[in-house]
């Protein structure tokens, strides 16, 4: 299983990586994203995969590790806010640029 | 007045000078003049301390943590230099007064040249490296200053900046040096660094050292390859070139050479170097000197020329040369100073210093010549004056550089007096060019912009009190032989020597090399114009004046291409860059420290759902990238969101799989909010395939490091994870069941504070760019 979600955690990661770096600015949020799942995914595997029942405690162990997945929930909700606040970035930018495309975005020449 | 007074002294008047110019007007300088001349009556007063072998020292704390003390010693060659700069500042100062218009800013001059003096003192008197460097660095900086004093010229400012690169480029060698030389011995005072000579010389660092230390003493003292400055500077007012550029900075470095021959000297490799250097400037110096047409250019040229020699003394080594050495230099100071002070009344007088112009001023400036003609001589190493005596010692000295403890130079120690014979020949002919066709050969011409006269008596005096102590040291070398030449010559060797200056030797060798330079010197003068024709065709000097002018644009050049190379404006190059970079450093680490290891002995089964899960992801996250309508790219990142929780139900991760669900909603719901109002995707057709390629390689090798990673974090485990804490105090201590919540809410509690604070800061962040926006005007208004 570990392997296996490594090699998913692996295309996550790759699909993410060639989004960031394409001209499209909502094409750099999709790639973010993408890479936030990947790392999601990665933090779980590190640890050990479906070891014991789901952590509440009731009954007997084995309970799988629940330190992990507390963090992941953090994780979780940080990437909601991150992206949120880029989409609404990327929105505002391009009405007032009028572009999304990155090439464009270069500063001012006449610094 | 204390010793401590004499070094701070300047600095505090410096201070005061913009004050004192409001009380005084105009007549400012006298009031600055003071100082040099209580200065130097108080050096005069120390004479008979110093001569007795007394030095006067100061002690204070500075930063005693470090080492770094101020303290000051006062020994026979800091006192010969305390009279140079007290001396020559006194002249030059009441010569400044007559010399400036008073529409010049007479404050910043002052200011800057009392900076000037007080460093200067300082760097002579210093008994600490670190505050011998700290003065060191502030006559660059005053001298800076002084060159660039009529900043609305070009020429001031490249010469300015010019001298500043070079001697600040050495000062930074130097203090390498010593930094160098404080490792080995612990410590910075000098006299306890002469104390460890034989620990530095029988080190390792002892070569790279004395190169350091050197390479500050050539570049402050203009010597080759750094002698370039030199004649930049003469853009500086003449009585600045007199002071600094010819009778007290440009010998800074003779200084440090000769305080370091204690703790450096006496080895081949400090004779090669310091010798080889001194002879080749004193001989490129005075040939480039005959090729001038400004007289000031020629002064420069020619103090090049004599610095090397006084360095080629003091590279001998022996007690007879060091003599020479310190002799001539305090010549040097009297005749140099007081041509660049005639040089001065020449152009104040008459406009120009361009000698193709100037014809029989001594008609109507006769004190003047006077001045050029004495000077003119001593430089030239004519009898009686002073001149002459320290050039016999100088060519006694290069005679014996075999029999001293220099034998091993046996092959090539003809060399020696030879270069001493042919520079001095050249000196002759550019000393007698200096004052003859100017003073004497033909008639007053019209083509000066002023109409010649004498100069006032204030130009004239300390001139005429410099050039007079030409004539009285050459008559009378007793003077200062005893006073002040010998304690000099005993603090540089460390051992008792006496010291006495003959007129006549007897008939020898140094005799006749002076007889050969005077007849040999006056033929070729009177054949000036075709020696001048000769050396026209001579295929341009090699010259680090080149290179100088080649290397600051190319380093300038070079930054700007670098930085256009790799600061090119687009995200995606930096984007590139970090995961370039990312790559690189782990994948290297995890090749280099061996980590590549992957166990499989500990997996947990897969069940044919879950590859089908797997595959949906891929899927999903492949449709991201490749599907052209940005609504599918939507719904694709939907898909691998929604996979992801349901992965989590699988992982028995209950809470994860309701949060991620939810979020994957609402973060759905936004994209289709935002998209509905953001174009279409980007046509990523006119990307170059070259471009394509290389994302296509950075992501597939991202991927794969991350796989590669994940695999390493699971195969291995340094310690037991701390988790069986949770699960047997969730319900203990936490008083719930469900260890996850306990976790976020109770245990580590401050994380989920300060995701809320994020959730709540990008909420208003959200709102304030919605809400708020700033028009073109700069008025803030509502969006709709």
């Amino acid at each position: 299983m570990e392997l296996m979600m490594s090699l998913v955690i692996g295309v996550l990661f790759a699909a993410g990586t060639y989004l960031l770096l394409s001209r499209s600015m909502l094409r750099v949020i999709l790639g973010t994203a993408l890479l936030s799942h990947g790392v999601l995914l990665m933090i779980l595997t590190m640890g050990k995969l479906k070891r014991g029942a789901p952590p509440i405690i009731i009954g007997a162990g084995p309970f799988t590790d629940p330190l992990p997945q507390a963090l992941i929930l953090t994780a979780i909700v940080i990437g909601f806010g991150v992206t949120s606040f880029v989409l609404v970035l990327a929105y505002r930018a391009y009405q007032t640029l009028k572009t999304d495309d990155l090439d464009k975005l270069r500063g001012v020449d006449d610094e | 007045m204390s010793f401590l007074a004499v070094v701070l002294s300047p600095f505090i008047l410096a201070m005061l000078v913009p004050l004192l110019r409001k009380a005084a007007g105009n007549k400012i300088g006298w009031v600055v003049s003071l100082l040099p001349l209580t200065l130097f009556i108080w050096l005069v007063k120390q004479l008979p301390t110093v001569m007795s072998g007394e030095p006067v020292t100061v002690f204070y704390n500075w930063v005693p943590s470090i080492g770094v003390n101020f303290s000051l010693y006062l020994d026979g060659l800091s006192l010969l230099f305390g009279f140079l700069i007290t001396g020559i500042g006194f002249a030059v100062i009441v010569y400044s007064i007559y010399y400036l218009s008073t529409k010049e800013n007479l404050t910043n001059f002052y200011v800057f040249i009392l900076l000037f003096m007080g460093a200067m003192l300082g760097v002579v008197m210093s008994n600490n490296l670190i505050l011998m460097y700290i003065f060191w660095e502030l006559t660059s900086f005053s001298s800076f200053l002084l060159i660039g004093f009529w900043y609305h010229k070009e020429r001031s400012r490249y010469g300015a900046q010019k001298s500043m690169l070079i001697t600040v480029i050495g000062g930074f060698s130097m203090l390498a040096g010593i930094v160098m030389l404080w490792v080995l011995t612990g410590t910075f005072e000098v006299r306890e660094i002469i104390a460890q000579a034989a620990l530095i010389k029988e080190s390792g660092f002892y070569i790279p050292i004395t190169i350091l230390v050197l390479l500050g003493a050539f570049s402050k003292s203009a010597q080759i390859p750094f002698h370039i400055w030199l004649p930049d500077a003469m853009e500086a007012p003449t009585p600045i070139s007199c002071y600094l550029h010819s009778a007290t900075m440009v010998k800074a470095g003779i200084y440090l050479i000769a305080r370091m021959t204690g703790a450096l000297g006496g080895t081949e490799f400090w004779f090669l170097t310091v010798s080889s250097i001194g002879l080749g400037s004193l001989m490129l110096g005075s040939y480039l000197a005959l090729k001038q047409k400004d007289l000031k250019a020629i002064l420069a040229f020619s103090t090049i020329s004599q610095l090397g020699l006084i360095i080629t003394l003091i590279g001998y080594g022996t007690p007879g040369a060091i003599m020479g050495g310190i002799f001539h230099l305090f010549n040097h100071s009297a005749f140099k100073g007081s041509l660049f002070l005639m040089v001065g009344i020449v152009d104040h007088e008459t406009g120009t210093r361009d000698i193709s112009k100037l014809r029989g001023l001594a008609k109507v400036m006769p004190y003047t010549a006077a001045i050029a003609v004495i000077g003119s001589l001593a430089m030239a190493g004519v009898p009686p004056f002073n001149g002459f005596l320290s050039k016999e010692l100088f060519f006694t000295a290069s005679v014996e550089a075999v029999t001293a403890n220099l034998a091993f130079i046996h092959p090539y120690a003809w060399l020696f007096p030879l270069i001493a014979l042919c520079a001095s020949i050249f000196t002759f002919v550019y000393s007698v060019s200096i004052f003859h066709k100017v003073f004497f050969s033909g008639e007053v011409t019209k083509e000066t912009p002023k109409h010649p006269h004498e100069a006032p008596v204030g130009l004239l005096l300390p001139g005429l009190l410099l050039v007079s102590i030409n004539v009285i040291i050459g008559l009378f070398p007793g003077l200062v032989a005893k006073s002040i030449i010998e304690p000099a010559v005993v603090a540089i060797t460390g051992a008792p020597f006496y010291v006495k200056i003959y007129h006549w030797h007897g008939l020898n060798l140094p005799l006749a090399m002076s007889l050969v330079v005077i007849i040999v010197g006056l033929v070729l003068y009177y054949r000036l114009d075709q020696l001048k024709a000769a050396l026209a065709r001579v295929p341009g000097t090699p010259s680090s004046n080149r290179f100088y002018d080649w290397a600051v644009p190319a380093v300038l050049n070079g930054a700007l291409r670098i930085t256009n190379i790799q600061m090119t404006g687009f995200l995606r190059d930096y984007n590139l860059f970090i995961i370039l970079y990312t790559l690189l450093v782990v994948g290297g680490t995890i090749f280099m420290k061996d980590a590549l290891i992957i166990s499989t002995a500990d997996l947990a089964e897969v069940a044919f759902f879950e590859v089908v899960m797997a595959l949906i992801l891929v899927a999903g996250a492949l449709g991201v990238v490749f599907l052209k309508s940005r609504l599918a790219a939507i719904v694709s990142l939907g898909v691998v969101g929604y996979t992801v929780a349901l992965l989590f139900v699988i992982f028995r991760a209950p809470d994860l799989a309701l949060t991620q669900l939810l979020v994957e909603t609402v973060t759905l719901a936004l994209f289709l909010l935002a998209f509905s109002r953001l174009p279409k995707f980007l046509s990523e057709h006119d990307t170059p395939a070259r471009v394509k390629g290389i994302n296509v390689v950075a992501a597939l090798l991202t991927g794969a490091l991350a796989t590669t990673l994940t695999l390493i974090g699971h195969s291995n485990k340094y310690f037991e994870p701390i988790s069986h804490y949770f699960i047997e105090n969730t319900k203990k201590l936490g008083g719930g069941t469900n260890a996850v919540n306990v976790i976020l809410v109770d245990f580590r509690g401050l994380d989920t504070l300060g995701e809320i604070a994020v959730l709540g800061i990008a909420g208003l962040g959200v709102y304030a760019m919605i809400k708020l926006a700033i028009r073109k005007g700069g008025k803030a208004h509502e969006n709709e």
